[in-house]
């Protein structure tokens, strides 16, 4: 996993609140056998009209979404932050993340950053005024700049760490990779092989 | 092997789970837990793989891990392309996977394929004190040979083909003692149904439970690996049979089991694993064997069941108003009315067959009862074999005549109507007495109504056309 320290890119308003992970990514897309490629996926029955915001020129490569309260409610489903992440986005900012939502984003490098209601609403109101404006996210600062208005967002620690780190699950776990072989060289004989084929 | 063992009596998941840590957790975080045995298939598989490949990780430890094909295989002309896109698509991306990576996979036509939870103890593969993980609920199963066994996430899949370890919480431990003597037509899945009654559908949840007593001794492996099985319809993450004679003579000579030195090895640290005197459970649970009586499910929860000599429940009769509702919204899905005796129940099919119930020992149990008979008219009867290897053995002792003597129909090894991803499912409305382990709404076939039983069960149901246990029938006329 890529690590995180600071990210800028263009910002995507999505003004909904209580975005849940059928929106973002409908139950149809689930029977792919991949964990990437789920771009085209992404909000898939809102980018059929286009007036959506992420069908505006504007905001094309968009890589930092600012969306309502109570994002990513719903089913628990991994892919809805599979498809953020491959459609380009590296974050979201939000009043309120659903939990399991959140751990997942954090496992796989998407930044859920918890902003405030009116620092929503100010980012909201700086995107319409010059739509498609770069915006800076410092995760070490835990800021977020547009221009002149800067935020700051919230984000624990244990999370934090890992992104500015870039470890997802496997990577902390092989942190401890002598213990693993330590253990491996004292199993004992008996215990089961697959291989070779008896 | 650790010198984190703690000094006082320890039960049965204990010792193995203090055998398996490489790092102990400390402030609250989970432990790290060696995995001995990987077992792989088709559904939850694939997304591991990609991955894998997405951040260029190998899999760590090829020589254990295992696939198979089950979920979406058919049961008829195996030979033939798989019809539906989804099913052919993940059987081609594990076979794919496989191949790239090196996994060691047993396909649809090999005679070792079969459902993943048959596979793994019929090649000696899992036994006493390892630790099992799958990406399937069932795997519980293989707790049977008191290993510690149980079914994980996608991205667990991944963790584990990664790094061959999961980090992990302590499972809390429940024992369930059943002591005395089983009537004659009462199995292991009467057992566990019963037990699943008692304690509710979700009364296991976060424990391991360690099935105890002189009722489980006396159990087959087959009769423990279907307790064990169906620990995760009370909600278990395990369950567990302590190791004893029993399970030694079961592994020893299979293909993989450890030989020579390394038998009698194994065999003296297996000794050391059943639960010590003075150990302390969460939570402990006792069930009189010599009152069992075939059980039978009228619900769709594995938890609504009760004896076969009894009557549907009234849903009035439940206190608790919750449980009320369940059972209201059960019955009408069952097409069921409170009273009616169970017997009275007349079905459209007979499923004999799922990790519950198909292995050898399954197959002979109902066999025996349907053998010189004919099967009930109108009834399909579907008899699936849980491996190609337990086909073939069932062929070797004439089993498949019997069978289609009987009007049933012989099939290949696989899942199939245990969860209908293959054609092999019940039409909407359709009532069916199955060897498998969950009744839930649609398990079987969209609108499909489901009554879980035991192989005997099964039988008897299959002659009678409604549901009976062997008992019921009549005398068979000697040729
Ligand atoms: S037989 Fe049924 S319960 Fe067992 S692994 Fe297959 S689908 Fe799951």
């Amino acid at each position: 996993m890529e690590k995180f320290t600071t990210h800028t890119g263009i910002a995507a308003p999505l003004t909904r609140s209580a975005v849940d992970t059928d929106q973002i990514i409908p139950a149809v897309y689930l029977k792919r056998v991949t964990k990437t490629g789920f771009d085209d996926a992404l909000f898939a029955n809102w980018r059929q009209d286009p007036e959506f915001v992420l069908n505006q020129p504007a905001y094309a490569g968009a890589s930092v979404l600012v969306a309502g309260p109570d994002f990513g409610t719903g089913s628990s489903r991994e892919h809805a932050v599979w498809a953020l992440r491959d459609y380009g986005f590296r974050v979201v900012l939000s009043p309120r993340f659903a939990d399991i939502f959140r751990g997942n984003a954090g496992k796989q490098g998407l930044l859920a950053g918890v902003v405030s209601e009116s620092d929503v609403e100010a980012l909201w109101g700086a995107i319409a005024a010059s739509p498609g404006a770069q915006i800076t996210v410092d995760l070490t600062e835990r800021t977020a700049r547009l221009g002149d208005l800067q935020v700051s967002f919230d984000i624990d620690d244990y999370t934090r760490w890992r992104l500015l780190e870039g470890f997802d699950d496997i990577g902390l776990t092989l942190r401890n990779e002598d213990r693993i072989a330590q253990f491996e060289a004292r199993r004992e004989a008996w215990r089961p092989r697959t291989l070779p084929v008896r | 092997m650790t010198t984190d063992i703690p000094d006082r009596p320890r039960t049965l998941a204990e010792k193995v789970w203090d055998d398996h840590l490489v790092v102990k957790g400390e402030n609250g975080e989970p432990d790290l837990i060696y995995i001995d045995l990987h077992l792989v298939h088709e559904v939850t598989s694939p997304q591991a793989f990609d991955g894998l490949r997405a951040e260029g990780r190998p899999v760590r430890r090829l020589d254990l891990t295992i696939a198979t094909e089950d979920h979406n295989t058919p049961t008829l002309e195996i030979d033939k392309p798989i019809a539906d896109l989804t099913s052919r698509t993940q059987i081609e991306t594990l076979r794919r996977n496989a191949e790239e990576f090196g996994v060691r996979l047993h396909s649809l036509g090999d005679k070792e394929q079969g459902i993943v939870h048959v596979v793994g103890p019929q090649l000696g593969l899992t036994m006493p004190g390892i630790t099992v993980v799958c990406g399937d609920s069932h795997t519980s199963t293989h707790g049977a040979f008191g290993a510690m066994a149980f079914g994980i996430g996608t991205s667990e899949v991944e963790h584990v083909l990664a790094t061959q370890t999961l980090p992990l919480k302590p499972f809390k431990t429940m024992a369930i003692t059943v002591e005395g003597e089983l009537k004659p037509g009462v199995t292991a899945k009467d057992i566990i149904l019963a037990i699943i009654a008692k304690i509710g559908a979700n009364g296991g949840q976060g424990y391991v439970l360690e099935f105890r007593g002189s009722a489980i001794r006396s159990l087959s492996m087959e009769g423990r690996m279907t307790m064990c099985n169906m620990s995760i319809e009370a909600g278990a993450r395990a369950g567990m049979v302590a190791p004893d004679e029993t399970t030694f003579a079961y592994v020893k000579g299979r293909p993989h089991a450890p030989t020579g030195q390394d038998w009698d090895d194994a065999v003296a640290y297996w000794r050391t694993l059943p639960s010590d005197e003075g150990a302390v459970y969460d939570a402990e649970v006792f069930l009189d064997a010599d009152e069992l009586e075939p059980f039978v499910t009228w619900g769709t929860n594995p938890g609504q069941g009760v004896s076969l000599s009894q009557a549907v429940p009234d849903p009035a009769s439940f206190t608790d108003p919750n449980d009320r509702a369940a059972a209201e919204r059960a019955l009408e899905y069952m097409d069921l009315t409170p009273g009616t005796p169970l017997k009275d129940v007349a079905v459209d099919a007979v499923f004999m067959g799922s990790c519950t119930n198909s292995r050898i020992e399954d197959l002979r149990q109902f066999a025996s009862i349907v053998e010189g008979r004919t099967k009930a008219e109108g009834v399909r009867v579907m008899v699936v074999p849980g491996s190609a290897r337990v086909r073939l053995e069932a062929e070797a002792e004439g089993l498949d005549k019997i069978f289609t003597d009987f009007g049933a129909e012989w099939r290949f090894a696989g899942c199939s109507m245990c969860l209908g991803m293959n054609p092999d499912q019940l039409a909407p409305g359709e009532r069916c007495a199955s060897t498998s382990n969950r009744n839930f709404e649609g398990r079987q076939g969209k609108g499909g109504r489901t009554h879980l039983v035991s192989p005997l069960v099964a039988a008897a149901t299959a002659v009678l056309g409604r549901l009976a246990s062997p008992s019921d029938l009549p005398q068979r006329v000697e040729a």
